[in-house]
């Protein structure tokens, strides 16, 4: 293997993995305070569709990213209505979530395209790599880092933020506890259900935008199923991290980089059946999934919220 | 208690209907400040809605709440905080996960992003150090032992200040001398110009504890006075409607064989840290064998490690001769031990399913109720009416929730289910916790019961009183290791809150001697 393959790797390690990251931050914000939405995927489909069209129709990848964030919250807010103001089941509307995404998706995907045909194949603006002088210069490193989209850059400030956000924050402390006790939050006079109404749609948001960042930064086009299960690596990637955000960059490098590996063999021309390199970073994230899940176990360490999925109501007797 | 009470609260016409029940009706109540006030009622009186109420917990169906006069509207705990009422619930509002002091963060009404962690610890140990409420700020919740717990919601209160505050059953998880300290931290309160709202269904408390009295039974105030103008005797009766044994009777104890003997056992606790020290212990039939110690000192992992429930990493337990060291819960099932746990709700039953579900939990897997493959709803019906006309379960029906009874009948259908399966071995833990004398005077007089008829029975109590009034033996723990077994009949009870505070039998004994010597 040469220094070339290696690097190139690298570099699609960093592109694959981000959009898994924002989708896998969306999840765990939301999931800390106590709301299960499986709708990741569809969610990032829609966003990927909706913001793809928008920044071709007007001709700039900013409006697209913008629209992303419009998708978030729309979505978000059906989701944390449903949820929690009508308590519905979270799991049930999570997986409604997923079939209604992908369909509008596909749908958008036919239909927004330049008069009313398809958007298969388009070339649109896009967030085009721009290299950051002297940093992109690092050897080995430094032009998989430093040479990216605007959208990578803003990933790297964005995992010390959340972190900080989550474990060194009063904000974050009461996120956390909303997830373990709202009973107990609602006692000392804190807002539980506007906590995590707040969280359901900024997780929304952060899904909604790692579909953008598929459709107008890493594949900067639009196909059906664009995200190809990518949401639901990143809720595999939610319980593998532990809720914590830190552990979800190494989960989503580790996915990002399988994803790039097989990526180069196939191009590489090797022996290996192509279906079983598809399947390949899919295969690893469950083998991953279970040996952390045990060893967490083991050490009774696992992080899932403890009222995780569960509804609150005041005046409930338990 | 010079200065001049002013009126602090009043309750006007309160009334709060929850599905099926009239849990308060029609409450009148006055709370003066400079005063402890205890709330006085049976399990289910109704005592802890009319406090969700006043601290915004529960909206009223009717009535109104006036604080120093003002009519006021809660309609959030945060309406109640901001006008100054704290309450320290009987299940606490603590997250378990987070430590002390994040619990301690996340209750102070700052907004911002900053959470001051090293002031808050600071001032945490000031308040610790002024009122003895010892705390580690950096443990984590689920660490602590209940009365521990109860400590960080105390401080809690503390902490923020409130002038009015309530406390649910506070003493039902102290010892004698923590619950002295917590009268003396009320009482400090109280000379700053508080009100203190005491829960409680204990008369000791109220005697100990309180400048007035009101009783509720049944969502109705009863009875409105000073507690130095009323005795125990009339407040029983005014609280549980007829009256009560204070002394139940015990016979001399015939003890048989050796039914249980725990050989030198070692165990760890959840923290990684030693909770057992080299404890050995033997119980015959026709015995009661108490276990006194502060919460926290290692009797939870006793009855754990007996149960199966907890692994010992040396030593031996056996039942009946028959080896059950480290076994799985079921084969300690099998080998004929019953147990009472501490935690009622949280392991002694599936809350959600019904009593008749709970009841058959450990007999389903025999005749008559399974038969092959399947489980007979007729013999099912038949073992559970009969259970709950035996143990007096008041329940709606066989098919009502368990969660929907009161603690007393909870308990008394665990130790239905317990007693049914049991093959003369009950490790009965806090059996009485949080039951009112009605319900506390008949579980223990199904724990004497059972003992007559030849159980060996380990009873774990915080309640010293408890312990002495059944106990035949007591040993007493500290910090994972026994200070000593001594007779209920001979010894004082100074003598028991010696060891329990980490005193040797032997050394106390010695000591004695010298005295009388000198
Ligand atoms: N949230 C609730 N939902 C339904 N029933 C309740 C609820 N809270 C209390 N109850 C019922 O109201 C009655 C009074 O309960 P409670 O106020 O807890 O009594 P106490 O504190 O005096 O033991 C009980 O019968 C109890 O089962
Ligand atoms: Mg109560």
């Amino acid at each position: 293997m040469n220094e070339a393959f290696v690097l190139s790797i690298l570099v699609i390690t960093i592109r694959a993995g981000t959009s898994l990251l924002y989708a896998t931050f969306g999840a765990i914000l939301t999931e800390r305070s106590g709301i299960q939405n499986l709708g990741v995927e569809g969610i990032m489909m829609v966003g990927a569709a909706a913001s793809f069209a928008a920044a071709y129709h007007s001709n700039s990848a900013w409006l697209g990213l913008l629209t992303a964030v419009l998708v978030g919250v729309i979505l978000g807010c059906i989701h944390a209505f449903l949820t929690i103001t009508l308590r519905a089941e979270q799991v049930v509307c999570g997986l409604a979530m997923t079939i209604f995404g992908t369909g509008l998706a596909s749908f958008m995907g036919q239909r927004l395209g330049p008069g009313n045909s398809t958007m298969v194949g388009l070339q649109g603006p896009a967030f085009e790599r721009i290299g950051i002088p002297f940093l992109r210069d690092i050897p080995y490193v430094g032009e998989a880092l430093f040479n990216q989209d605007i959208l990578v850059y803003l990933l790297y400030l964005l995992i010390p933020v959340i972190w900080i956000f989550i474990y060194k924050t009063r904000q974050g402390l009461e996120l956390r506890a909303v997830g373990e006790n709202p009973q107990a939050i609602d006692a000392l006079g804190m807002n539980v259900t506007k906590t995590r109404f707040t969280y359901t749609v900024l997780g929304a948001i952060f899904m909604a935008v790692a579909g953008a960042h598929l459709s107008l930064g890493y594949l900067q086009g639009w196909a059906d199923n664009i995200t190809g299960g990518r949401g639901w690596i990143a809720i595999a990637l939610v319980i593998f991290s532990t809720w914590n955000p830190l552990r979800a960059v190494l989960g989503a490098l580790l996915f990002g980089g399988i994803n790039a590996l097989q990526f180069r063999l196939q191009a590489a021309g090797t022996t290996l059946p192509s279906s079983f390199l598809n399947m390949l970073p899919y295969i690893v994230t469950i083998l991953v999934l279970v040996l952390i899940t045990w060893a967490e176990r083991r050490a009774r360490r696992l992080g899932t919220p403890t009222a995780l999925g569960i509804p609150f109501v005041r005046e409930e007797k338990k | 208690m010079n200065k001049s009470k002013t009126l602090a609260v009043q309750m006007r016409g309160i009334t709060k209907h929850f599905p099926g029940i009239l849990a308060n009706d029609n409450i009148d109540l006055d709370v003066y400040s400079h005063e402890i006030l205890a709330l006085l009622g049976e399990n289910g009186a109704g005592k802890t809605t009319l406090m969700n109420i006043l601290a915004g917990l529960y909206k009223p169906d009717a009535g109104q709440i006036f604080l120093k006069g003002q009519e006021v509207e809660f309609h959030s705990p945060k309406d109640a905080i901001t006008h100054g009422i704290g309450m320290v619930h009987q299940h606490f509002m603590l997250v378990e996960s987070l430590s002390v002091t994040d619990n301690i963060i996340l209750s102070l009404q700052s907004s911002g992003l900053n959470m001051h962690t090293s002031q808050v610890k600071k001032r945490i140990q000031e308040l610790s150090k002024q009122y003895h409420l010892l705390v580690d700020p950096d443990a984590a919740i689920w660490q602590l032992s209940v009365g521990e717990q109860q400590r960080v919601e105390i401080m809690r209160l503390l902490y923020r200040g409130a002038d009015i505050l309530i406390l649910d059953e506070p003493t039902a998880v102290l010892t004698p001398d923590e619950a002295t300290d917590l009268s003396k931290i009320l009482r400090k309160m109280t000379e700053e110009g508080k009100a203190v709202i005491l829960i409680t269904h204990k008369l000791n408390e109220v005697t100990a504890f309180s400048d007035r009295v009101t009783v509720l039974r049944a969502g109705h105030v009863v009875s409105n006075v000073l507690t130095k103008e009323t005795t125990k005797k009339e407040l029983a009766r005014l609280m549980v409607g007829r009256d009560i044994l204070f002394r139940l009777e015990k016979k001399k104890c015939k003890a048989g064989k050796a039914i249980l003997e725990v050989e030198h056992i070692h165990a760890i606790n959840d923290k990684g840290l030693p909770a057992l020290v080299d404890v050995s212990l033997q119980i015959c039939a026709g015995e009661i064998l108490g276990v006194a110690g502060v919460a926290g000192n290692g009797q939870r992992e006793l009855a754990e490690v007996i149960t199966g429930l907890r692994s010992l990493t040396k030593g031996k337990v056996l039942v009946n001769g028959q080896n059950i060291t480290n076994s799985t819960p079921f084969k300690v099932i099998n080998a004929g031990i019953s147990h009472v746990p501490g935690d009622r709700i949280g392991v002694g039953l599936a809350s959600n399913l019904t009593v008749s579900d709970n009841l058959v939990m450990k007999a389903y897997r025999k005749p008559p109720i399974v038969q092959g493959q399947l489980i007979k709803k007729r013999s099912i019906l038949q073992f559970v009416d009969n259970l709950i006309k035996v143990f007096q379960i008041k329940t709606p029906s066989s098919e009502t929730p368990t969660r929907l009874l009161s603690g007393g009948n909870q308990q008394r259908l665990i130790l239905a289910r317990e007693i049914t399966a049991s093959q003369g071995m009950l490790i009965a833990v806090y059996p009485s916790r949080g039951l009112d004398v009605g319900a506390t005077e008949s579980v223990r007089s199904i724990l004497l019961e059972q003992r007559e008829h030849g159980a060996a029975i380990l009873l774990i109590s915080e309640d010293l009183e408890e312990i002495t009034q059944l106990s035949d033996r007591i040993i007493v723990m500290y910090e994972g290791k026994i200070m000593g077994i001594v007779d209920p009949d001979t010894t004082n009870l100074e003598t028991i809150s010696l060891m329990m505070a980490g005193q040797a039998l032997s050394t106390i004994e010695k000591h004695g001697e010298e005295k009388t010597i000198a």
